[in-house]
Protein backbone atom coordinates (compact mmCIF):
# COMPACT_ATOMS: atom_id res chain seq x y z
CA UNK A 1 0.00 0.00 0.00
CA UNK A 2 1.34 3.44 -0.88
CA UNK A 3 1.55 6.13 1.77
CA UNK A 4 -1.15 8.05 -0.07
CA UNK A 5 -3.48 5.05 0.11
CA UNK A 6 -2.56 4.58 3.75
CA UNK A 7 -3.45 8.18 4.53
CA UNK A 8 -6.78 7.83 2.72
CA UNK A 9 -7.57 4.73 4.77
CA UNK A 10 -6.66 6.54 8.01
CA UNK A 11 -9.09 9.34 7.11
CA UNK A 12 -11.84 6.86 6.33
CA UNK A 13 -11.28 4.85 9.52
CA UNK A 14 -10.73 7.75 11.92
CA UNK A 15 -13.69 9.77 10.65
CA UNK A 16 -15.88 6.66 10.20
CA UNK A 17 -16.56 7.48 6.54
CA UNK A 18 -17.86 5.32 3.72
CA UNK A 19 -14.98 3.91 1.59
CA UNK A 20 -16.40 5.71 -1.45
CA UNK A 21 -16.01 9.18 0.03
CA UNK A 22 -13.66 11.50 -1.86
CA UNK A 23 -11.38 12.44 1.03
CA UNK A 24 -9.72 15.22 -0.97
CA UNK A 25 -12.97 17.17 -0.96
CA UNK A 26 -13.32 17.13 2.82
CA UNK A 27 -12.55 19.98 5.18
CA UNK A 28 -12.38 20.21 8.95
CA UNK A 29 -15.86 20.98 10.30
CA UNK A 30 -17.14 20.82 6.72
CA UNK A 31 -18.93 17.54 7.51
CA UNK A 32 -20.56 16.30 10.72
CA UNK A 33 -18.11 13.41 11.00
CA UNK A 34 -15.03 15.70 11.14
CA UNK A 35 -15.62 17.61 14.36
CA UNK A 36 -12.99 18.53 16.95
CA UNK A 37 -13.21 15.18 18.78
CA UNK A 38 -12.85 13.25 15.52
CA UNK A 39 -10.00 15.59 14.54
CA UNK A 40 -7.98 14.56 17.59
CA UNK A 41 -8.71 10.90 16.79
CA UNK A 42 -7.55 11.51 13.23
CA UNK A 43 -4.33 13.16 14.40
CA UNK A 44 -3.63 10.22 16.73
CA UNK A 45 -4.25 7.71 13.95
CA UNK A 46 -2.01 9.60 11.51
CA UNK A 47 0.77 9.77 14.11
CA UNK A 48 0.50 6.03 14.75
CA UNK A 49 0.25 5.05 11.09
CA UNK A 50 3.27 7.11 10.02
CA UNK A 51 5.24 7.00 13.29
CA UNK A 52 5.52 10.78 13.57
CA UNK A 53 4.76 13.33 16.26
CA UNK A 54 2.93 16.36 14.92
CA UNK A 55 3.47 19.87 16.29
CA UNK A 56 0.59 21.73 17.90
CA UNK A 57 0.51 24.11 14.92
CA UNK A 58 0.24 21.09 12.60
CA UNK A 59 -2.67 19.74 14.64
CA UNK A 60 -4.46 23.09 14.53
CA UNK A 61 -3.71 23.71 10.85
CA UNK A 62 -4.50 20.26 9.44
CA UNK A 63 -7.88 21.22 8.00
CA UNK A 64 -7.88 19.17 4.79
CA UNK A 65 -6.50 16.01 3.26
CA UNK A 66 -4.01 17.94 1.13
CA UNK A 67 -2.76 19.83 4.19
CA UNK A 68 -2.32 16.52 5.99
CA UNK A 69 -0.16 15.34 3.08
CA UNK A 70 1.93 18.52 3.25
CA UNK A 71 2.42 18.14 7.00
CA UNK A 72 3.52 14.53 6.62
CA UNK A 73 5.99 15.56 3.92
CA UNK A 74 7.48 18.09 6.33
CA UNK A 75 7.92 15.26 8.83
CA UNK A 76 9.90 13.25 6.30
CA UNK A 77 7.16 10.96 5.02
CA UNK A 78 7.43 10.16 1.30
CA UNK A 79 3.97 10.89 0.09
CA UNK B 1 5.00 -6.17 42.61
CA UNK B 2 1.82 -6.85 40.65
CA UNK B 3 -0.24 -3.72 40.12
CA UNK B 4 2.67 -1.57 41.27
CA UNK B 5 5.06 -3.02 38.73
CA UNK B 6 6.02 -0.30 36.24
CA UNK B 7 8.39 -2.34 34.09
CA UNK B 8 8.05 -1.31 30.44
CA UNK B 9 6.53 2.05 31.43
CA UNK B 10 8.16 5.38 30.66
CA UNK B 11 7.68 8.14 33.23
CA UNK B 12 8.52 11.84 32.90
CA UNK B 13 8.86 13.77 36.16
CA UNK B 14 9.23 17.53 35.70
CA UNK B 15 11.34 19.47 38.18
CA UNK B 16 12.95 16.27 39.41
CA UNK B 17 16.49 17.00 40.54
CA UNK B 18 15.40 17.52 44.15
CA UNK B 19 12.47 17.58 46.57
CA UNK B 20 9.20 15.85 45.73
CA UNK B 21 10.22 15.40 42.08
CA UNK B 22 13.42 13.56 42.95
CA UNK B 23 11.71 11.35 45.55
CA UNK B 24 9.02 10.51 43.01
CA UNK B 25 11.59 9.69 40.34
CA UNK B 26 13.37 7.34 42.77
CA UNK B 27 10.16 5.60 43.79
CA UNK B 28 9.05 5.11 40.18
CA UNK B 29 12.50 3.74 39.34
CA UNK B 30 12.33 1.44 42.37
CA UNK B 31 9.18 0.04 40.76
CA UNK B 32 11.13 -0.50 37.53
CA UNK B 33 9.90 2.39 35.39
CA UNK B 34 12.18 4.04 32.87
CA UNK B 35 12.45 7.57 34.24
CA UNK B 36 13.02 10.85 32.45
CA UNK B 37 14.38 13.49 34.80
CA UNK B 38 14.09 17.21 34.21
CA UNK B 39 15.88 20.33 35.36
CA UNK B 40 15.82 23.91 34.11
CA UNK B 41 19.43 24.79 33.34
CA UNK B 42 22.05 22.86 35.34
CA UNK B 43 23.17 20.07 33.00
CA UNK B 44 25.85 18.83 35.41
CA UNK B 45 23.44 18.27 38.32
CA UNK B 46 20.90 16.66 36.03
CA UNK B 47 23.48 14.24 34.62
CA UNK B 48 24.58 13.35 38.15
CA UNK B 49 21.01 12.53 39.09
CA UNK B 50 20.59 10.39 35.96
CA UNK B 51 23.73 8.43 36.87
CA UNK B 52 22.52 8.08 40.46
CA UNK B 53 19.16 6.71 39.35
CA UNK B 54 20.69 4.23 36.92
CA UNK B 55 23.16 2.85 39.44
CA UNK B 56 20.76 2.72 42.40
CA UNK B 57 17.84 1.06 40.59
CA UNK B 58 19.31 -0.47 37.42
CA UNK B 59 16.75 1.26 35.22
CA UNK B 60 17.05 3.25 32.05
CA UNK B 61 17.06 7.00 32.71
CA UNK B 62 17.32 10.16 30.65
CA UNK B 63 17.82 13.79 31.63
CA UNK B 64 16.06 16.59 29.76
CA UNK B 65 16.78 20.24 30.35
CA UNK B 66 13.75 22.44 29.80
CA UNK B 67 11.97 25.29 31.52
CA UNK B 68 8.24 24.63 31.92
CA UNK B 69 7.73 28.33 31.21
CA UNK B 70 9.12 27.92 27.69
CA UNK B 71 6.46 26.34 25.42
CA UNK B 72 8.93 25.70 22.58
CA UNK B 73 11.35 24.01 24.99
CA UNK B 74 8.56 21.82 26.33
CA UNK B 75 7.57 20.78 22.79
CA UNK B 76 11.20 19.90 22.06
CA UNK B 77 11.29 17.75 25.20
CA UNK B 78 8.34 15.67 23.98
CA UNK B 79 9.90 15.31 20.55
CA UNK B 80 13.02 13.99 22.29
CA UNK B 81 10.94 11.53 24.33
CA UNK B 82 9.22 10.40 21.13
CA UNK B 83 12.59 9.89 19.41
CA UNK B 84 14.08 8.00 22.34
CA UNK B 85 11.16 5.82 23.50
CA UNK B 86 8.20 6.18 21.09
CA UNK B 87 5.96 6.18 24.19
CA UNK B 88 5.11 7.94 27.43
CA UNK B 89 3.00 6.29 30.12
CA UNK B 90 3.31 8.57 33.14
CA UNK B 91 3.68 12.34 33.49
CA UNK B 92 4.24 13.87 36.90
CA UNK B 93 3.66 17.59 36.44
CA UNK B 94 5.77 18.67 39.38
CA UNK B 95 7.88 21.68 38.31
CA UNK B 96 6.91 24.70 40.35
CA UNK B 97 8.05 27.92 41.96
CA UNK B 98 6.95 29.45 45.24
CA UNK B 99 7.10 33.12 46.16
CA UNK B 100 4.97 34.76 48.83
CA UNK B 101 3.80 38.37 48.95
CA UNK B 102 0.98 40.25 50.63
CA UNK B 103 -1.74 41.92 48.60
CA UNK B 104 -0.33 45.23 47.39
CA UNK B 105 3.23 43.90 47.26
CA UNK B 106 2.82 41.49 44.37
CA UNK B 107 5.05 42.46 41.45
CA UNK B 108 4.15 41.90 37.80
CA UNK B 109 7.23 39.71 37.39
CA UNK B 110 6.16 37.51 40.26
CA UNK B 111 2.72 36.93 38.77
CA UNK B 112 4.15 36.27 35.31
CA UNK B 113 6.86 33.85 36.40
CA UNK B 114 4.67 31.93 38.87
CA UNK B 115 1.88 31.37 36.37
CA UNK B 116 4.31 30.69 33.52
CA UNK B 117 5.87 27.79 35.44
CA UNK B 118 3.14 26.48 37.75
CA UNK B 119 0.11 26.85 35.51
CA UNK B 120 0.93 27.45 31.85
CA UNK B 121 3.89 25.08 32.08
CA UNK B 122 1.64 22.34 33.44
CA UNK B 123 -0.76 22.87 30.53
CA UNK B 124 2.06 22.66 27.98
CA UNK B 125 3.35 19.46 29.58
CA UNK B 126 -0.10 17.92 29.79
CA UNK B 127 -0.70 18.62 26.12
CA UNK B 128 2.64 17.10 25.07
CA UNK B 129 2.13 14.05 27.26
CA UNK B 130 -1.43 13.44 26.07
CA UNK B 131 -0.22 13.52 22.48
CA UNK B 132 2.14 10.62 23.16
CA UNK B 133 -0.23 8.73 25.48
CA UNK B 134 -3.17 8.70 23.11
CA UNK B 135 -1.14 6.62 20.63
CA UNK B 136 -1.36 3.70 23.06
CA UNK B 137 -4.74 4.69 24.52
CA UNK B 138 -3.42 4.64 28.06
CA UNK B 139 -1.51 6.79 30.50
CA UNK B 140 -1.58 8.55 33.83
CA UNK B 141 -0.97 12.23 34.45
CA UNK B 142 -0.46 13.49 37.98
CA UNK B 143 -0.52 17.24 38.58
CA UNK B 144 1.06 18.68 41.70
CA UNK B 145 -1.33 21.24 43.12
CA UNK B 146 -1.21 22.31 46.78
CA UNK B 147 -3.34 22.48 49.89
CA UNK B 148 -3.34 26.28 49.44
CA UNK B 149 -4.80 25.82 45.96
CA UNK B 150 -7.81 24.24 47.70
CA UNK B 151 -8.09 26.36 50.86
CA UNK B 152 -6.19 29.58 50.05
CA UNK B 153 -3.68 31.15 52.43
CA UNK B 154 -2.70 34.63 53.46
CA UNK B 155 0.41 35.92 51.71
CA UNK B 156 -0.07 33.47 48.86
CA UNK B 157 -2.58 34.95 46.42
CA UNK B 158 -0.29 34.28 43.48
CA UNK B 159 0.99 30.82 44.38
CA UNK B 160 -2.43 29.60 45.57
CA UNK B 161 -4.23 30.83 42.46
CA UNK B 162 -1.59 29.29 40.18
CA UNK B 163 -2.13 25.97 41.97
CA UNK B 164 -5.94 26.29 42.14
CA UNK B 165 -5.90 26.54 38.36
CA UNK B 166 -4.35 23.08 38.24
CA UNK B 167 -7.48 21.65 39.85
CA UNK B 168 -9.57 22.95 36.95
CA UNK B 169 -6.96 21.64 34.56
CA UNK B 170 -7.07 18.22 36.22
CA UNK B 171 -10.84 17.92 36.21
CA UNK B 172 -11.31 19.16 32.65
CA UNK B 173 -8.49 17.09 31.18
CA UNK B 174 -9.75 14.02 33.06
CA UNK B 175 -13.15 14.35 31.39
CA UNK B 176 -11.68 14.93 27.94
CA UNK B 177 -9.01 12.24 28.07
CA UNK B 178 -10.91 9.45 29.84
CA UNK B 179 -12.29 8.06 26.55
CA UNK B 180 -8.69 7.77 25.35
CA UNK B 181 -7.74 5.70 28.40
CA UNK B 182 -5.71 8.53 29.94
CA UNK B 183 -6.30 9.26 33.62
CA UNK B 184 -5.60 12.70 35.10
CA UNK B 185 -5.42 13.30 38.83
CA UNK B 186 -3.88 15.80 41.21
CA UNK B 187 -2.04 15.58 44.48
CA UNK B 188 -2.38 18.42 46.96
CA UNK B 189 0.53 18.34 49.40
CA UNK B 190 0.37 20.23 52.67
CA UNK B 191 3.55 21.46 54.31
CA UNK B 192 6.42 19.35 52.99
CA UNK B 193 10.09 19.50 53.91
CA UNK B 194 11.78 20.60 50.68
CA UNK B 195 14.27 23.25 49.58
CA UNK B 196 11.27 25.27 48.46
CA UNK B 197 9.64 25.40 51.91
CA UNK B 198 13.00 25.76 53.68
CA UNK B 199 13.13 29.32 52.35
CA UNK B 200 10.39 30.27 54.84
CA UNK B 201 11.43 32.13 57.99
CA UNK B 202 11.80 29.87 61.07
CA UNK B 203 8.75 31.31 62.87
CA UNK B 204 6.54 30.75 59.82
CA UNK B 205 7.77 27.16 59.52
CA UNK B 206 7.04 26.43 63.17
CA UNK B 207 3.63 28.04 62.90
CA UNK B 208 2.77 25.81 59.96
CA UNK B 209 3.96 22.63 61.67
CA UNK B 210 1.68 23.35 64.65
CA UNK B 211 -1.27 23.48 62.24
CA UNK B 212 -0.68 19.85 61.18
CA UNK B 213 -2.84 17.38 63.13
CA UNK B 214 -0.32 14.57 62.69
CA UNK B 215 2.24 16.80 64.41
CA UNK B 216 5.02 16.59 61.86
CA UNK B 217 6.04 18.15 58.58
CA UNK B 218 5.46 15.96 55.52
CA UNK B 219 8.35 14.34 53.68
CA UNK B 220 8.82 14.21 49.92
CA UNK B 221 8.45 10.42 50.22
CA UNK B 222 4.98 10.84 51.77
CA UNK B 223 3.91 12.64 48.61
CA UNK B 224 5.81 10.36 46.23
CA UNK B 225 3.96 7.30 47.55
CA UNK B 226 0.60 8.85 46.66
CA UNK B 227 1.91 9.81 43.23
CA UNK B 228 3.03 6.19 42.74
CA UNK B 229 -0.50 5.04 43.60
CA UNK B 230 -1.99 7.41 41.01
CA UNK B 231 0.62 6.52 38.41
CA UNK B 232 0.15 2.77 38.81
CA UNK B 233 -2.63 0.34 37.99
CA UNK B 234 -3.65 0.38 41.66
CA UNK B 235 -5.69 3.45 40.72
CA UNK B 236 -6.88 2.17 37.34
CA UNK B 237 -10.46 3.46 37.88
CA UNK B 238 -9.52 6.81 39.45
CA UNK B 239 -9.56 9.99 37.40
CA UNK B 240 -10.34 13.68 37.95
CA UNK B 241 -9.53 13.48 41.67
CA UNK B 242 -7.55 15.75 43.96
CA UNK B 243 -5.88 13.78 46.73
CA UNK B 244 -4.70 15.70 49.79
CA UNK B 245 -1.39 14.61 51.32
CA UNK B 246 -1.23 16.92 54.31
CA UNK B 247 -1.25 14.98 57.59
CA UNK B 248 -4.51 16.68 58.54
CA UNK B 249 -3.16 20.19 58.10
CA UNK B 250 -5.60 23.03 58.82
CA UNK B 251 -5.27 26.44 57.19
Amino acid sequence: MTNDAKLRQVFIDALALSPEVDVESLSYRGIDEWDSVAHMMLVGEIESAFDVMLDTQDVIGMSSYSLAREILKRHGVQI
Amino acid sequence: MGLLDLEGKVAFVTGSTRGIGWSTACLLAAHRATVILNGVSDRHSLDERVTELRSAYGVEALGLLCDAADPAGVRDAYREIFSAFRQLDILVNNAGVLQDALVGMVSDDMVTRTFAVNTFGAIHHLQGAAQLMRRHKSGSIVNLTSIVGVTGNEGQIVYSSSKAALIGLTKSAAKELAPLGIRVNAVAPGFVDTDMTRTLPRDKREQRVTSIKMGRIGTPEDVARVILFLASELSSYVTGQVLGVDGGMLI
